[in-house]
This record gives C-alpha cells, sequence and structure tokens, in this order.
C-alpha cells in the first residue's frame, strides 16, 4: 500500500486521526467535499477513504456518496460516527465498508484499518449475490433463479440487485429511487412501483412474494437474517 | 446513456448468446418496424445510432432527408422469450433522430417524449393503464367474413379451451416482457378477449402496447389463429376498445386525489377531465383513426357516442371508476373511446396535451350525465348541451385539421401527414360499394 493515497474527510484532519494513519504509515489527503476528492484524486484513483462523520455527519456522508456513486466506485471506505449517530449506518450499508466508533482508540483503527485492506487485497469482494435460488452476478450482470436464466432490464436488475443485497430490510420509494436510480428517473416515483410488479411478474407467480410490499413503508426482499 | 447501462446490454449480448437485435420503432400509423442487427454491431449503435433511409416508413418520408438515425433505448432492451433453433433474440425500442442526433419530428416516439417532457415541467408524470380488447378468428380468407373460433368445427379442442389457453400463454410471455397484467377474461362477444395491463409511466405504456400487439398476434399465429385489433370486425357484436385509465402524479402522490370530494377528484383532476371533454372530438381522428373506428362507436354496444362523463355511467366518455378499498393511487379517469388500432404513442400524446390544456386554463367541468345517454333524444341531449363523438373519419379529419391543440401536440409533420394520409383513407373508402347499398338499393331503385 505503499505508494497508494487514501481520501480523508474532514480537511484539515483532526490531530488525532493524522497521528494514527502517519504512524501506520498510510499516505493521505485531507478532503473536504467530493468536489475535493475529486478534483485532487491521483491518476490510478483512491485507494480508500476515511470519512470522520461526528461532526459534519451532513458532509461525511455526501463525500461517501460520491465516492461511491460514479462508474468505478471507490472500495475501501471506512467511517466513523459517535455512539449517537450509529442509527446513521442502517440503510447505508452500500456507502461503506467498514466503521469505528468515535472517540477513537488509535490501536482500533488501525486494526479495521488493516482487516479492511486486506479482505479487499485478498481479492474476498463478493461478486455473487445469492438468496434462495436467487443468483445474481454482479461481474457478468447475468441473474438467475432456480437455476434458469432470468431476463431483466437493466433497472430491473439493478433493484433487484439492491433489494438482494439488503435482505429484510424495508426501503421506501424514495431511499429506493435515489439509491437505485440516482435521481434521474422519468416515470416519477411511481417508477419504484411499476418496476417492483415487473420483477414479480417475471419471478413467477409462486416467488413473487420474495418482494413484500411493507404497507404505507415501502418494500423489503425476504427476510432478514436475524429473524429466521 | 449511463455508462453501466451500455455495458449492462453489451455483456447481456454476449452472456445469453444473442444472434439478433431487432431495433424496433413506431411509424406514424402506428404500425411496429423493426430491423435486425448482429450481436457485432451493437455497441457501435448504442454509441452513436443506427442510421437506415426513412423513405420506406409510412410518415417519416421527406424528399431531401430520407436517412434518419435509430437510437436503441437501452432501458428497454429485452431477451425475447421465444428461442428459435438457431438462439436467442432481443429487441430494444429505438428514438428515431436525424442524422445531426435532433429527435426526427415524424417519429411518434419522440412526440411522445415532448408532450411528456411539457408536462413534467409543470410537475405532472402521466400514468397510464390500458384494459385491451381483441378478437380470435380462424386465419382470414380474403374478402371473406371472419370466422369466429366456436363456428364451423375448426379446433379439435373446444374453442373455449384453445382460446384460454392461448390467452394465459400470452400473459405469460407478457410476464416475461415486463408487461404485467391485471385481468383478463373472455369478452361478452364470442371470440373476444380483453387483457388489463397494469399502470406505467404513458411512455413505458405506449412501448408495452406495441409489444403487447405484437405478443398477441405472435403467439395466435404459432396455433394458426389470427387475433385481430380491428375496432369492429363484426356487424352486430360489440367491437374491440382500449379504454384508458389516466392519473397523474406529482412525485409520490396521485394529483386526481382528493380525500375531501365526494369522488375523490382533486380539482387538477377536474380541469383534466374537462380538457378532455371539450378537445374530445378534436382528438377522435388520433384516437380513433380507422374507417371502421367509427362503426364501433355507435349507441347498444357499450361504446361512447356522447361527450359526457359520469362515475357509473358506462355510456360516457369518460367515467369516474371507484377505486378498491381506500386506495388514493388507484384515483383516476377512464378514456373509454379509444381503440385498439391507434397509434399509442400519438393518441397518448394528444389526451395528454387536452388534460393539460384544461388544468393550464382551468376549464369548468360542466355537470354529470348520470342518465343513460342512448335513451335520450336529440333534443333532450342537446338542452343537456352535450354533443356527440365524430361520427365518421371525415368529420373527426375536419374537426382536427381546425384544431391548433392538436397541431401543437403532434408537430406539424406528423399534423399534416396524418391528415393527409387518412383523407386517401376515406376517399377509398368512399369509392366502394358496400353489400349495404347493394341489398337496399339494387332493387328498390
Amino acid at each position: 500500500m505503499a505508494d497508494s493515497l487514501l481520501a480523508v474527510f474532514p480537511s484539515p484532519a483532526p490531530i488525532d486521526l493524522a497521528r494514527t494513519l502517519d504512524l501506520a504509515g498510510y499516505r493521505w489527503k485531507a478532503v473536504a467535499s467530493g468536489a475535493e476528492a475529486a478534483k485532487s484524486e491521483p491518476t490510478d484513483g483512491w485507494a480508500g477513504a476515511v470519512v470522520m462523520c461526528d461532526d459534519d455527519p451532513e458532509s461525511g456522508w455526501a463525500l461517501c456518496r460520491s465516492l461511491r456513486k460514479r462508474d468505478v466506485p471507490v472500495q475501501r471506505v471506512l467511517v466513523m460516527v459517535n455512539g449517537t449517530q450509529l442509527a446513521d449506518l442502517e440503510m447505508r450499508d452500500n456507502l461503506f465498508d467498514e466503521f469505528c466508533l468515535t472517540p477513537f482508540h488509535p490501536r482500533e483503527l488501525e486494526a479495521r484499518l488493516r482487516h479492511l485492506f486486506w479482505t479487499q487485497l485478498t481479492g474476498k469482494h463478493e461478486m455473487l449475490v445469492e438468496y434462495g435460488g436467487l443468483v445474481l452476478n454482479l461481474e457478468t450482470y447475468q441473474s438467475s433463479f432456480g437455476g434458469q436464466a432470468l431476463d431483466l432490464t437493466y433497472m430491473e436488475y439493478e433493484l433487484l440487485k439492491f433489494l438482494a443485497q439488503n435482505p429484510g430490510k424495508v426501503f421506501s420509494r424514495e431511499i429506493l429511487l435515489s439509491r437505485v436510480w440516482g435521481y434521474e428517473y422519468f416515470g416519477g416515483a411511481r417508477t419504484v412501483d411499476v418496476h417492483i410488479r415487473r420483477l414479480r411478474a417475471k419471478l413467477g407467480e409462486e416467488h413473487a412474494n420474495l418482494i413484500q410490499t411493507v404497507r404505507s413503508v415501502g418494500y423489503r426482499f425476504g427476510q432478514s437474517k436475524w429473524s429466521v | 446513456m449511463n455508462e453501466q447501462q451500455r455495458d449492462y446490454v453489451l455483456r447481456t449480448v454476449e452472456e445469453r448468446g444473442i444472434r439478433l437485435v431487432r431495433l424496433w420503432f413506431t411509424d406514424v400509423l402506428g404500425n411496429l418496424k423493426s430491423f435486425a442487427i448482429s450481436p457485432a454491431e451493437m455497441e457501435n449503435a448504442l454509441n452513436d445510432g443506427m442510421s437506415f433511409d426513412g423513405s420506406s416508413i409510412d410518415g417519416y418520408s421527406r424528399v431531401q432527408e430520407s436517412d434518419v438515425l435509430a437510437i436503441p433505448d437501452a432501458n428497454t432492451f429485452e431477451v425475447l422469450p421465444w428461442v428459435d433453433a438457431k438462439g436467442a433474440e432481443a429487441r430494444v425500442f429505438c428514438d428515431i433522430a436525424r442524422l445531426d442526433g435532433t429527435p426526427f419530428d415524424g417519429d411518434p416516439r419522440q412526440v411522445l417524449r415532448r408532450n411528456l417532457e411539457s408536462a413534467r415541467k409543470k410537475g405532472y408524470s402521466f400514468y397510464i393503464a390500458p384494459d385491451i380488447e381483441y378478437f380470435y378468428f380462424a386465419p382470414p380468407v380474403a374478402g371473406q367474413q371472419p370466422v369466429l373460433l366456436d363456428e364451423g368445427g375448426f379446433f379439435d379442442l373446444t374453442s373455449t379451451d384453445i382460446a384460454s389457453s392461448l390467452r394465459k400463454e400470452t400473459i405469460r410471455t407478457l410476464e416475461t416482457m415486463s408487461i404485467p397484467v391485471e385481468y383478463s377474461f373472455h369478452e361478452d362477444a364470442p371470440s373476444q378477449h380483453e387483457i388489463d395491463l397494469r399502470h406505467t409511466d404513458a411512455l413505458a405504456m405506449a412501448d408495452s402496447v406495441m409489444t403487447f400487439r405484437f405478443v398477441v398476434k405472435e403467439i395466435a399465429a404459432l396455433h394458426n389463429v389470427h387475433a385481430t385489433f380491428m375496432p369492429k370486425p363484426l356487424e352486430n357484436i360489440q367491437g374491440s376498445g382500449m379504454h384508458l385509465h389516466l392519473s397523474l402524479f406529482t412525485g409520490e402522490d396521485n394529483a386526481f386525489h382528493s380525500a375531501d370530494d365526494p369522488y375523490n377528484l382533486s380539482p387538477t383532476a377536474k380541469h383534466f377531465m374537462a380538457g378532455l371533454l371539450r378537445h374530445a372530438a378534436e382528438i377522435t381522428a388520433v384516437t380513433n383513426q380507422t374507417v371502421n373506428s367509427y362503426k364501433r362507436l355507435v349507441p347498444g354496444f357499450e361504446a361512447p357516442v356522447h361527450i359526457s362523463w359520469a362515475r357509473n355511467n358506462r355510456s360516457g366518455l369518460v367515467r369516474v371508476p371507484i377505486p378498491k378499498r381506500q386506495n388514493e393511487s388507484a384515483t383516476r379517469l377512464e378514456y373509454r373511446s379509444p381503440d385498439p388500432a391507434c397509434n399509442p404513442y400519438l393518441a397518448f400524446s394528444v389526451i395528454l396535451a387536452a388534460g393539460m390544456r384544461g388544468i393550464e386554463e382551468q376549464y369548468e367541468l360542466p355537470t354529470e350525465a348520470d342518465a343513460n345517454l342512448f335513451e335520450m333524444d336529440d333534443e333532450m341531449l342537446a338542452k343537456l348541451g352535450i354533443a356527440q363523438l365524430p361520427q365518421s373519419l371525415s368529420e373527426a379529419l375536419t374537426v382536427m385539421e381546425g384544431s391548433s391543440l392538436v397541431a401543437e401536440a403532434l408537430g406539424d409533420h406528423i399534423f399534416e401527414w396524418f391528415l393527409r394520409n387518412k383523407r386517401d383513407e376515406w376517399r377509398d373508402y368512399k369509392t366502394h360499394i358496400s353489400q349495404f347499398e347493394l341489398g337496399r338499393y339494387l332493387r328498390s331503385t
């Protein structure tokens, strides 16, 4: 990791964070926003990011989002939140890979960073999403159910991928729109319902309840791991 | 187009061993047009579009510029559910552009896009759910009466069996092509069927209607049956309509819904409906574009004849259905005159334009006509201020010709071409001597 660069938020970086990163041997650069991160990104891309959300969570999460929502998302994002912000982590699983509580212990942060880079370097990155009979291959964009190829349009695939990566969680239409469509959608907010119906139709009657409607909230895919 | 979306399409072509990609688009009359490209050309097509000679397409022709570009809408890329021995095929709907990339004004899909965009600027997205009726017949013989499936011992199976298995297979196919079905049943008339589609935004729905007509015909043909969307194929039997359930949404909210109104209709819904009613005659040539369409719009067959609205009156042009449960998103208007032989892109465009005009100019909604209009004489109707829909294609064209609303919605190119083409159709019809005339006048005069 010697020559790759981490983006660190906020800018300037808090002194104890800077010291921990330096002592652990990481090269890093503080950035104040997504725009700045894009501007000062090295040619081979950010190797990762450490985003401290405790003082300015809004800008922190906005930065995470801008690092992830692009053609080649930045892998290895570690966010730091304080004990009262744990709820913020919910439904943002796609925006970070690891987290650490503040105030932090330097040894803990170091251990978490080491582990984060280890899993990514050994290529343990999950390219298959599986649930019940459903398999999504994130590399080839192919999907199947019960061994049968499932022919999905791009947005159907993206929606199913997002849901299947978060089984058991309830998502509102707005969340799905912003996470899956990224605000650039043509048909208005009902688009989500339309695509859910299409997915159910394609999964077939007997599996249509894999995607459940949660009244006046939104949709849930499958069962939570914890509730089975 | 977004990079990932393009990758998705290209990877799917590769992974699924797609042999041909069919580029689909629609001519001005609503016929599905298609040309096929090899998988190797697909990347190119997604990046730059494929150029072709538009002069052979009805309504596209322009003397100076006959070459146009078909630009695939990657969102509609779909593997076709029937596979032949040689391998799988896929289809993608295209927008047609001039060679410089600007929208081609002869393309109905671009026309609908433009109309939807102007509604979107005012904060509305337009949703449609059609109920599509059609007939199954024995394969037609030129010049002969259509033969119903329940006639003439055409099938070994009873006709109900074959028709319902056809319908089931059709629905299964539609559902694998991203077209969920709400409802399907055998209509009142023999051999007539109805399939109701679940609502989507109007562009996706126009694509779905095109796919629907193709799938219904294709699957029937595989079983040596002829499916037809002709509006009135049989004289004394009700015709085939395409009732459209319409709603406008602002974000997640149904702009047609109001909890305070006895009919749950918001002021927006009422203005929209008033717009539809006021401009109904002008848009009828587009929603009912054949000579034959007007033989459906006659009293006695549950097809609308008068320009009126009501909650429960199926003789009216606009019906306000009572939503199931207290479902806010189900508040809608049902526009009952269109038939399934229309061009859905153009029909949805003029309907939206009429409704939006009502909203912009805050048209006053006329009073509800809840009596059965078919039982009233002309005098009574006149007293109620209830006009009739155009009685023939010719009449409809005359009203359309004077409509700046329709000209604006369709754009000059299509407006003028459509009028010219349909005037020709009427002229051909006028020179035809019908059975009716021979039977009535040959001996008596």
